[in-house]
């Protein structure tokens, strides 16, 4: 657990109860060339929860994620499905197994020369199940999704949010025990991104559905996933519940995929940086957990008098946590008030960076 | 025309369809299983097997490379084994066939390679086998190709068929050499360019009809 936040109640991923795995990787090793792919990949998905992976392209994400459902073999190392190890299992094993794991596209793969209903219901015909079944199948994923109207359309008519729906009802249709999602999200645009999200979130919710998900975008982490992964050059470089990676991420390709979606320290303010003295100093200040639900910065300004600005920041609440950045400009002729104003907030579980001076307020 | 005359192009026109029809069919029922075969085994396929791929291929070529004047001779003792005799409509039909199957098969191969992949990735997610994919993906999803190929294989099963007056098979083509061209029939010859004129016209326009409405990708 993280030690500048320690972890409270209200903590979503409560680490002493350890309900089932129905996915544990172990030191998972494939190579295309001599570039590997993978290089080294233990992980675990518990029962229930959302686990999302995130990497740049070329990571190893969708190496990782064809892994679990036999598309890709390891070279070395073991994948177990709900206990069961199917790393070298043949195709012909591998086919009831795979109907036990769902999977979700960025493109979505739905057939074109099949109707929605028989493109949900697919999976069922697979599995030899009759006619009448899987259109009652597809009928109610249908409506989960909110398409039942669109039954009798065929593929090609849908937006691109309603055909991930309808990839989502698909993966769903053989009641699977794990939902591997794909950059699902990566071929929509924001606003239908939010509305696949909460979808998941539901399923997750109302069907306590494990999902497994990969993505190269931090928002698709911060909006659903109970725990993250990092992936990089084929290893996992940090792995957390969400909301503590994100108050306190350790790898640099961790802080610079974060930087897409946290305060930055606005360009006209930072080309003015310099390292020598100043008239203001320009703090930064990352506050998570007690630091950031608490009235931090009126405290500041009673412990230490003398002004303070607030420049840039914000409280962004993952998984119910406060994180935040806050960027202040504090007075800088004064070497003993920024000392001071840097305790106070060190004292306070605050991480505090002096980034640099400013000549002139800003 | 005198009516011995028309009689002899109705007599053609009939010969011309039924084998442009047979070798049609018979086309369809071995080439699109060897189109398949084509895609399946090969690098990426769903049952890859380069060393299958590579025979199937080389025999394929084989066949295709021979003019079809040539292979309608050279096939006269396989055709005397299969119908019992060398001459006539039904011994023409047994090297047309064999001349059209490795053109059709091409022509779906050409087709079944375009499916995208990821429906291919997505069916053997679902837990489908081979079989499922073929059945539920490969086929349905490059049917259109399909069909507009086989369109195309039976307009130029059309043209071959002229050539096998040579052994005696009769039709539009044999017809139209033997009155209109060496017996100065001129009346024959332009009945049967207007005749093929309408066989042709009436089997792309009966293709494209059905292909506009298999496809679905929007």
């Amino acid at each position: 657990m993280n030690q500048h936040f320690p972890a409270t109640a209200e903590i979503p991923v409560d680490t002493t109860e350890r309900p089932e795995e129905v996915v544990r990787l172990t030191a998972l090793k494939r190579r295309f060339g001599v570039t590997p792919a993978l290089d080294g990949v233990s992980l675990t998905v518990r029962k229930g929860e959302i686990l999302g992976i995130i990497g740049r392209s070329g990571a190893g994400k969708s190496t990782l994620i064809r892994c679990l459902n036999g598309l890709e073999r390891p070279d070395s190392g073991q994948v177990f499905i709900e206990g069961r190890e199917i790393s070298r299992l043949g195709e012909h094993e591998l086919q009831p197994l795979r109907r036990r794991i769902g999977m979700i596209f960025q493109h979505f793969n739905l057939l074109s020369a099949k109707t929605v209903e028989d493109n949900v219901a697919l999976p069922l015909k697979i599995e030899g199940r009759p006619r009448a079944e899987r259109l009652a199948r597809a009928a109610e994923l249908l409506e989960l999704v909110g398409l039942s109207e669109k039954a009798k359309a065929y593929p090609a008519s849908l937006s691109g949010g309603q055909k991930q729906r309808v990839g989502i009802a698909r993966a769903l249709a053989a009641r699977p025990a794990l939902l591997l999602s794909d950059e699902a999200t990566s071929a929509l645009d924001p606003e239908t991104t939010r509305s696949i999200l909460a979808l998941l979130k539901d399923i997750n919710r109302q069907l306590g559905l494990t999902i497994l998900l990969i993505t190269h975008e931090m928002e698709v982490i911060r909006s659903i996933a109970d725990r993250v992964a990092v992936i990089d050059a084929g290893r996992i470089v940090e792995e957390g519940p969400v909301w503590s990676v994100f108050a306190d991420p350790k790898s640099a390709i961790t802080q610079s995929l974060l930087g897409a979606i946290r305060p930055q320290l606005p360009a006209e303010i930072a080309s003015r940086l310099t390292h020598g003295a100043g008239t203001e100093a320009i703090l930064k200040i990352d506050v998570a957990g007690e630091a950031a639900r608490g009235p931090l910065l009126s405290d500041l300004a009673a412990a230490v008098p003398g002004s303070f600005r607030l420049v840039h920041g914000g409280i962004d609440h993952v998984q119910r946590q406060p994180v935040g950045t806050l960027f202040l400009a504090v007075p800088g002729n004064d070497a003993n008030h920024l000392t001071r104003v840097i305790a106070f907030l060190k004292a306070r579980e605050a991480r505090v960076e002096v980034l640099g001076h400013v000549a002139n307020p800003v | 025309m005198s009516p011995i005359l028309f009689e002899l192009l109705l007599r053609s026109i009939w010969e011309t369809i039924l084998m442009t029809g047979a070798s049609g069919f018979i086309s369809l029922v071995f080439g699109l299983p060897l189109g398949l075969a084509l895609v399946a085994t090969d690098r990426g396929g769903i049952a890859e097997s380069l060393g299958v791929n590579r025979v199937l291929g080389a025999v394929v070529n084989g066949f295709r490379s021979v003019p079809f004047i040539i292979l309608l001779v050279a096939l006269i003792p396989v055709t005397r084994l299969i119908v019992g005799t060398s001459i006539g409509t039904w011994a023409a039909i047994v090297p047309l066939s064999i001349a059209a199957t490795p053109y059709y098969a091409r022509v779906a191969e050409v087709s079944l390679r375009e499916v995208d992949h990821g429906l291919i990735e997505a069916a053997r997610a679902m837990g489908g086998n081979r079989w499922t994919i073929i059945r539920e993906v490969l086929v349905p999803e490059a049917l259109p190709g399909i069909v507009a190929g086989f369109t195309v294989t039976l307009v130029t099963l059309i043209g071959a068929s002229a050539m096998a007056g040579a052994i005696g098979a009769g039709g539009l083509g044999d017809l139209a050499i033997r009155y209109g061209y060496q017996r100065f029939e001129t009346s024959v010859m332009i009945a049967v360019v207007i005749v093929l004129i309408i066989l042709v016209c009436g089997i792309q326009w009966a293709g494209d009809r059905l292909v506009a409405r298999l496809d679905r990708r929007g």
